[in-house]
């Protein structure tokens, strides 16, 4: 799945770490996600649409 | 880089330090008294299974530490790592096993045996993330 949370991230000129700090997950977590090697849960991935105010579907981009 | 550190990473590393202060201990302790032959019967046999406990509370620590760890992305790497530790213990295993059965290798381990080779697996687990997902996880199994 991608997802465009770098460039989320990136808008708000927040450091992964300041993405984990704020999500209570580990960088490596930020990182991982952001490169496509893991897929959150719905919960986290809920979290994360919460944080920027904006549905998941704007956020995660389904590949096909 | 900040090196990720949960409340659960703190606690597994207490409880690995305390049972493996009491392993040390243990262990000592049984093999000072085999040698100097001071036990027997009954006794003998719960002397040479006290080492072996503390082996036990390590592998009741790793799941204690899957199951507190609260980040899910931590869990995960912790699960394959102790699945590529169980693949890697189960095939030496075997494989030493059927060397034995056709008496290709002497009997007994040298004390080398199913823990060791899983806790070497862990090690496995650890490369086998960081080549696959690019990270260890900081982990410190």
């Amino acid at each position: 799945m991608k997802s465009r949370l770098k460039v989320l991230r990136a808008e708000r000129d927040w450091s992964q770490q300041d993405l984990a700090d704020a999500l209570g997950v580990s960088r490596q977590s930020v990182n991982a996600i952001e490169t496509g090697k893991y897929d959150p849960s719905l919960p986290l991935a809920f979290r994360i649409a919460d944080l920027f105010a904006l549905p998941i579907e704007a956020i995660f981009i389904k590949d096909n | 880089m900040a090196r990720y550190k949960s409340p659960a990473v703190r606690s597994y590393l207490i409880r690995l330090f305390v049972l493996m202060s009491i392993y040390m201990v243990t262990l000592f302790a049984a093999v000072t008294l085999f040698k100097s032959h001071a036990v027997s019967g009954v006794p003998a046999y719960a002397l040479a299974i006290l080492p072996a406990l503390p082996v036990i509370g390590v592998f009741w620590a790793v799941m204690r530490f899957l199951v507190e760890e609260p980040d899910e992305f931590m869990r995960m790497l912790l699960v394959r790592q102790c699945l590529v530790a169980t693949g890697f213990c189960l095939a030496i295993m075997t494989v030493w096993e059927f060397l034995q059965n056709f008496d290709m290798v002497p009997l007994g381990n040298g004390g080398f045996g199913a823990a060791f080779f899983w806790f070497m697996g862990l090690g496995v687990g650890a490369l086998y993330n960081k080549l696959t997902l690019g990270t260890t996880g900081g982990s410190c199994l």
